[in-house]
């Protein structure tokens, strides 16, 4: 622990670069895989051919995803925002799943129901269909937002300085504090968001117990 | 596209090849790693995964221990280990086994959920004995999920074997860290789709595993795969 008592400063500019790194693709994956979702779980054979993608892409390792980026997208090789695509582009994987498993989950009695009562397509999405998926919603978001925290790190490999750089420089100079420290302030970060989106959920939904991430394909 | 052109000059090296810093024995070791991971984390996490699943008892402990395990960075973990290990494989094989935990404790526990209540009692009623129930019927059952947990324990550790390469001795994660050191860009996208490769035709081959633990129990629904 001593690291972090000597080096405050430093862990707390590094926590907040990482939260960045994170906060960013959490947010781009969760608003590009909802409504990719919502149509995937309309069309059935659109549905599969997106689930096979999602699958496909997550297998990609992330250091090689990292690496590989600038030379197909023509972008700076040390650039964070390579890390920020490639964490994306693993976000909308996990989260296309959800979302589709989630409008799913919507019986079709509510949304005929729903249009017996007058509610156009659009605003049927919106106040029928997204609270009633909401808890799958969030259980998929808590495994992108827990994953996505702990990927950030592998940046430091590639020189995107975030919490990782604590776990490449302390290799380097042997110190193990350094490393613990890193892991300590990710395993908090990630704690902290998945609260937060917990809370987050019991706010907005509080009709509904919220649902506990079980993923076997987290 | 110059960058094209060298990394195809280094797949067509020959001196890449052979050796034992060739593409061949590279796979070999990469595959060595995950198999052995994948061995351990199945030896601990599936018994406890079925026993788990089976009695309903500790579930939400499982649950909030395979959490707290997820939020763990592998490169966190396999630098620590690796400080007071050295460069070996021990560092290695713990910090992929951590990783591969909990996906293959979800498959055991969430499979044997899935298997219906009436179904379980009637196996009961006919007089099976627990053993019995959890052996002939709970597990067929359950088989294709706790497969599904084995493809993604498998196919994370195939991946973030690259990672671990950072303090391990070999695997293809070797080109693409020894790649980054000298700024070698041919190597490192080399390395990138090797491992790329690797994670597809192993994720083709559970497919078909997959399919193959359905249909072995036509009884079986495939749940959403």
């Amino acid at each position: 622990m001593s690291y972090l008592f000597d080096n405050w400063g430093q862990v707390i500019d590094l926590s907040v670069r990482h939260l960045w790194l994170s906060l960013i693709p959490i947010v781009l994956g969760f608003a590009i895989a909802l409504p990719i979702g919502w149509y995937a779980s309309r069309h059935r054979r659109l549905r599969g051919v997106l689930l096979s993608l999602g699958s496909i892409l997550y297998t990609i390792p992330s250091i090689a995803l990292f690496a590989v980026l600038p030379a197909v997208i023509g972008t700076q090789y040390l650039d964070p925002i390579n890390v920020v695509i490639a964490l994306t582009m693993y976000a909308v994987a996990i989260m296309i799943r959800s979302a589709t498993d989630a409008f799913s989950s919507v019986s079709d009695a509510v949304l005929d129901a729903a249009t017996a009562n007058g509610y156009a397509p659009a605003g049927r999405a919106l106040s029928v269909e997204l609270p009633l998926a909401g808890p799958v919603l969030l259980a998929g978001l808590r495994v992108v937002s827990v994953s996505t925290v702990s990927l950030v790190s592998v940046g430091a490999l590639i020189g995107v300085s975030n919490l990782g750089s604590l776990f490449t420089n302390g290799f380097q100079r042997g110190y193990d504090s350094e490393i613990f420290t890193g892991v300590l302030a990710i395993v908090v970060i990630a704690l902290v968001l998945d609260g937060l989106l917990v809370v987050a959920g019991r706010l907005l939904m509080p009709w509904s117990r919220v649902t506990r991430p079980s993923g076997v394909a987290a | 596209m110059s960058v094209a052109s060298e990394t195809i000059d280094w797949f067509t090296d020959p001196a890449n090849w052979s050796g034992d810093y060739g593409v061949p024995n590279r796979i070999v070791q990469h595959l060595g790693y995950t198999a052995v991971t994948v061995a351990i984390a199945a030896a601990l996490a599936i018994p406890i995964g079925l026993w788990i699943g089976h009695t309903g008892r500790l579930r939400g402990l499982a649950v909030v221990f395979s959490g707290a395990l997820r939020a763990l960075p592998t490169l966190g973990v396999v630098t620590y280990l690796g400080l007071f290990t050295g460069v070996n494989l021990t560092a290695t094989v713990v910090a992929l086994v951590v990783l591969a935990v909990p996906p293959l404790l979800a498959g055991a526990y969430s499979g044997l959920e899935s298997v219906e209540r009436q179904t379980i009692d009637a196996a009961r009623a006919m007089g099976m004995t627990e053993w019995q129930i959890l052996t002939k019927v709970e597990v067929p059952l359950a088989l294709p999920i706790i497969v599904g947990g084995l493809r993604s324990a498998t196919l994370q550790v195939v991946a973030t074997a690259t990672v671990a390469a950072y303090v391990g001795p070999g695997g293809l994660g070797r080109f693409l860290i020894d790649g980054l050191a000298v700024r070698d860009t041919p190597q490192v996208i080399a390395g990138s789709l090797l491992v790329i490769a690797l994670a597809l035709l192993l994720d083709a081959l559970f497919v078909a595993v997959q399919r193959v633990a359905i249909h072995g129990h036509p009884a079986v629904q495939p749940s959403r795969s």
